[in-house]
This record gives structure tokens, C-alpha cells and sequence, in this order.
């Protein structure tokens, strides 16, 4: 089957346990032991206080939309997926802001908010890699 | 020695004495990159009334090393500097080239730029995804457009920004470009047709971003003493800044503002001696409409969100009160993917009264930031035709 998208790539060591909690359908975070604070994307050092001492934790997915485009015109001609779409800067509730595309909703300005509440869900690519993407939050 | 006073021992010690393009600029499948290198910087050597054995320090960002066009140049400079953060590394090629004129470790330096971002020719494209390649590119996102538009998204949420006022940002510059006959597009324009044209990304339309051209430029900085033997009257830096904050722009702490804009103006500034209202041009480099305005609310010439005021009421036009882009930016004069070369140029004619229908009266006191990616590095310099 072909991919709806280009995997991600080249893929580093301190990557894996992000794409492994995806596949598992949850959003792993690094954070950091001794700031207690957490980052994205990961790294081998809290880019907050410098220390090496990460842990992960799993994200709640939940989090804001804090900027986003629509895209009418493809960059990339291996995303597949329809124009126009949403591409989608999230502020994750943990503090990390993340690049992804808001789903399930039309990609209409008027629609669209900065700062409405999103929630993740995953997409399986293929055996090896699920990605994140994020719909509007239900409410409650 | 206290840092103060360092900065203003470097300022005012060298000076631009050669600016020029490459023979041909716009679409040109007919000649390399390194063509466009070669030819620029015999045309500025030329204008500064110096030869090119005189050269003994090359700086230059993008696909060539600085070796390789000392090699195609038949010069072995004893100084290269080959910092590459995007668009405005040429910007911040003038603080490292007064740097190292200051301090004896080359005499004559040229900042050279040659892209063929359009055709490709002679072009071996090397970019690193290493972390765009993982968490951005499986998304979509993968060029400018798919990521300064993010950046512009917020700033309209915080502060109540309008796609009327990003377009008049490229209706301003058009009118520029029509008294530049180097320019690429020169007809008049409105913000009717900028709304109105080709959906890109939202929030731009086609005429809120750059062009992308084929074209060189470069700068010839030597110290003050030896500038006075140039040909041209001598372009002073006064000040020079420069910062890197961030490649990504989930990584920008301040977004919709840039810190390492505001870093590099404060410097420029302080070192040159001068504020805000000193100016009477401004070069601020324009991949998209929104750009220049945050430039200038980052540096502090505006209150956030107050930026595109600077472009309303005529004031950035002809005959303003404080021209912007006047070579008619990389909206609609040429963008050949690192912008930031041909900014200094136009400041360095405009200091010189070199330009023609576009000339600014009286200009004496110019100022050009450019970014670097996505407003993640920056460069500032302050440059004026007096000490």
C-alpha cells in the first residue's frame, strides 16, 4: 500500500520511545528530573536548565491550537493527503509546543481559532510508525 | 575593558567601499551559481576601485564554501568565514568582516552571494532535516510558506492584525520596485489584487510571499583608513548585531515575536550610538508580508501588533517619511532564497545617493535587518555616509 506520507526520517536514538509510546496510542514526553520541566522535541539534555537527567512521562494529549495554516498549495509531494488541510502548531497542556495537522474539522478561517482546545488522536502508518494528529476537543 | 567600549571602538573602523549585483539577475537557466558568485564579486571589487588580488578575506554562506570560491576566484585569502544561518548570514558577515578587518587578520573582505534558487544550475542542494525530517516534514510542512504563515496566524490572534494590513506591506514595496529597473515585477498593485490572488497557504495569497529569483551580489569592507583610497565615497558601519534563537519554530519562546531579532538591533544599535528615531531608511527583510512588520515591533520601533502602521498612510512609499525596501524587496525586486546580500547593497547606494528615481533625499542614516529562517537567526547593521 502506498504511504499517505513521508516517514519520519532519519530517525535518532532519543526518538524511539516518542514513536514507540505512538504506537501504543499514547504521547510520550520527555522531562526533566531535576526543573520538572518538559520539552519537545526530545533531546539528551532539558533545553530549560541544561541538565541530563530526563525521564519521560506520557502526555495527557490534550492541549491548544496555538497557530495554524491552510495549505492549498503542496510543499511536499509526499503528503497525499487532499488540499487544502490543516497544518497545526499545538501548545500541549505539559508546556511543549508540537507541529501537526488539526483533522476533522473543515479547513475554514472562520472555523478555525487560535487557542481552541484540541485533543490527539493516532494514525497508524505502517508497522513501524503511528503519528499524532489533533481534532477539536468534545466538550464536557 | 568594559563591553561597551569595545563596541565602540569597532564602530565607525571599516566600511562598505563595493556593492554590486551579478551582470543579470531574474530567471536564469543560462548561468551557474558559481557564475553568479564571480560575477558579483568582480562588480563590486570594480566599484570599490580595487582589484581582485587585493582580496585576502572571503565570506560567504549557502552552497559553496568559502574555499571553493577562492579557488574559482584564483585568490588565497587569509581569512574565510563560512557561517551559514539562512537568509541573513551575509548581514551577519558584516559584524564578523569589521571584526576581523579591526584586528589586522585580513585588509580587503568580500561578502559574496550567488544563488541560483530558481534555476538550479550548478547547484548541489544539501539541506539538513535531521529533526525537520521526524517531527515537521510527515506533516506537510517542508518550505517557508508551510511555516512563517504559523507565526503570522498568532500574531493575528494577539494582536488583532488583518490580511489588509500584510497586503499593504507588498503594495508599499511594489511601488518602490516600479522606480527600480532592476526590479522583477513593477506594476502597480493593490491590496485588492494581494487578497485576492492565489490562495498559497492562509494566511498568504502568492503576492504575500517572495519571489524566487537567480541571482549574486557582494560587498567589498575595508578598514576606514584604506577606504578613503576607494573609488566611491565610504559606507561607515556604525553598528553590527547579531543572534540565533531557535531553528524550529515550535522552538520560538516569544512567538509571534523573534528574540534573536531584538537581540541583533539592540547591539547594532548601541554599538552605532544611535535609537530608533535616528533613522530615515530601513532595509527589513521581506520573504513575506508579515515580516517586516514583526521586525519592527521585535526591534522596538513598534508596539507589538503596531508594526504595520509603519507601512500605512504612505509613509514607507516614495516620498514618505520613512522609506522601507526601497530596491523593492524580495516581494517583488528578486529573492533568490538567501535574501539578505541585496538589502546592504541598496543601503550602501542609497548612502551613497547612487539611486535614481528611487533616491531617498538627505538619506545619512540607514538601518538593514534580515532573518534567518524563520525569523530564527538575525542580523542588524546600522550604516550611515558620516561618522
Amino acid at each position: 500500500m502506498e504511504l499517505e506520507r513521508p516517514l519520519p526520517h532519519p530517525l535518532a536514538p532519543e526518538a524511539k520511545p516518542y514513536f514507540e509510546g505512538l504506537k501504543q496510542g499514547k504521547l510520550m514526553l520527555p522531562k526533566c528530573n531535576d526543573c520538572g520541566k518538559a520539552h519537545f522535541y526530545p533531546r539528551v539534555i532539558c533545553p530549560h536548565c541544561h541538565s541530563r537527567n530526563i525521564t519521560w512521562i506520557e502526555a495527557s494529549g490534550r492541549g491548544k491550537l496555538y497557530a495554524f495554516e491552510i495549505l492549498h498549495r503542496s510543499f511536499n509531494p509526499a503528503v497525499k493527503t487532499p488540499l487544502p488541510y490543516v497544518l497545526a502548531m499545538i501548545e500541549l497542556e505539559e508546556g511543549p509546543r508540537m507541529l501537526s495537522n488539526l483533522v476533522n474539522i473543515k479547513p475554514d478561517p472562520a472555523l478555525i481559532r487560535c487557542d481552541m482546545p484540541v485533543q490527539a488522536v493516532y494514525t497508524k502508518l505502517n508497522d513501524s510508525f503511528t503519528l499524532a494528529f489533533f481534532q477539536p476537543a468534545k466538550a464536557n | 575593558m568594559a563591553q561597551h567600549d569595545t563596541l565602540r571602538e569597532l564602530s565607525n573602523s571599516c566600511c562598505i567601499v563595493g556593492a554590486a549585483e551579478s551582470d543579470e539577475m531574474g530567471i536564469l537557466p543560462h548561468k551557474s551559481q558559481m557564475a553568479l558568485h564571480l560575477e558579483s564579486i568582480t562588480n563590486a571589487v570594480a566599484d570599490a576601485g580595487l582589484k581582485v588580488s587585493d582580496v585576502d578575506g572571503i565570506f560567504t554562506a549557502g552552497a559553496h564554501s568559502p574555499a571553493l570560491i577562492a579557488e574559482a576566484l584564483g585568490v588565497t585569502p587569509r581569512y574565510v568565514d563560512g557561517t551559514s544561518v539562512g537568509g541573513c548570514s551575509f548581514i551577519i558577515m558584516v559584524e564578523h568582516a569589521i571584526a576581523a578587518l579591526h584586528h589586522h587578520l585580513c585588509d580587503v573582505a568580500v561578502i559574496t552571494h550567488g544563488e541560483s534558487g530558481r534555476s538550479q544550475v550548478g547547484v548541489t542542494r544539501v539541506r539538513d532535516t535531521s529533526i525537520a525530517g521526524v517531527y515537521e516534514i510527515p506533516y506537510g510542512f517542508g518550505a517557508p510558506p508551510t511555516w512563517f504563515g504559523l507565526i503570522t496566524t498568532r500574531h493575528m490572534h494577539e494582536y488583532g492584525t488583518t490580511l489588509e494590513q500584510w497586503a499593504q506591506v507588498a503594495v508599499s514595496t511594489r511601488q518602490w520596485a516600479a522606480l527600480n529597473p532592476k526590479a522583477m515585477n513593477r506594476d502597480p498593485l493593490t491590496i485588492d489584487q494581494v487578497l485576492k490572488a492565489r490562495m498559497i497557504a492562509y494566511p498568504f495569497t502568492v503576492l504575500n510571499i517572495c519571489l524566487v529569483t537567480d541571482a549574486g551580489g557582494a560587498l567589498v569592507l575595508t578598514r576606514a583608513d584604506r577606504a578613503r583610497d576607494c573609488a566611491k565615497k565610504p559606507v561607515y558601519v556604525r553598528g553590527t548585531g547579531e543572534a540565533t534563537e531557535h531553528v524550529s519554530v515550535t522552538q520560538m519562546k516569544g512567538l509571534p515575536l523573534s528574540e534573536a531579532t531584538r537581540m541583533s538591533g539592540e547591539r547594532a544599535m548601541k554599538m552605532a550610538g544611535v535609537s530608533h528615531g535616528d533613522f530615515d531608511h530601513l532595509m527589513l527583510y521581506d520573504a513575506f508580508t508579515s515580516g517586516p512588520p514583526i521586525m519592527l515591533e521585535s526591534m522596538g520601533f513598534a508596539k507589538p501588533g503596531e508594526g504595520v502602521a509603519f507601512f500605512e498612510n504612505g509613509k514607507s512609499t516614495p516620498g514618505g517619511s520613512l522609506p522601507i525596501n526601497t530596491n523593492g524587496g524580495g516581494l517583488s525586486y528578486t529573492h533568490t532564497g538567501m535574501y539578505g546580500m541585496f538589502p546592504l547593497i541598496e543601503a550602501t547606494r542609497q548612502l551613497r545617493g547612487e539611486c535614481g528615481a528611487r533616491q531617498v533625499p538627505n538619506v545619512k542614516l540607514s538601518l538593514v535587518n534580515g532573518m534567518g529562517g524563520m525569523l530564527s537567526a538575525a542580523g542588524t547593521c546600522v550604516l550611515s555616509n558620516e561618522k
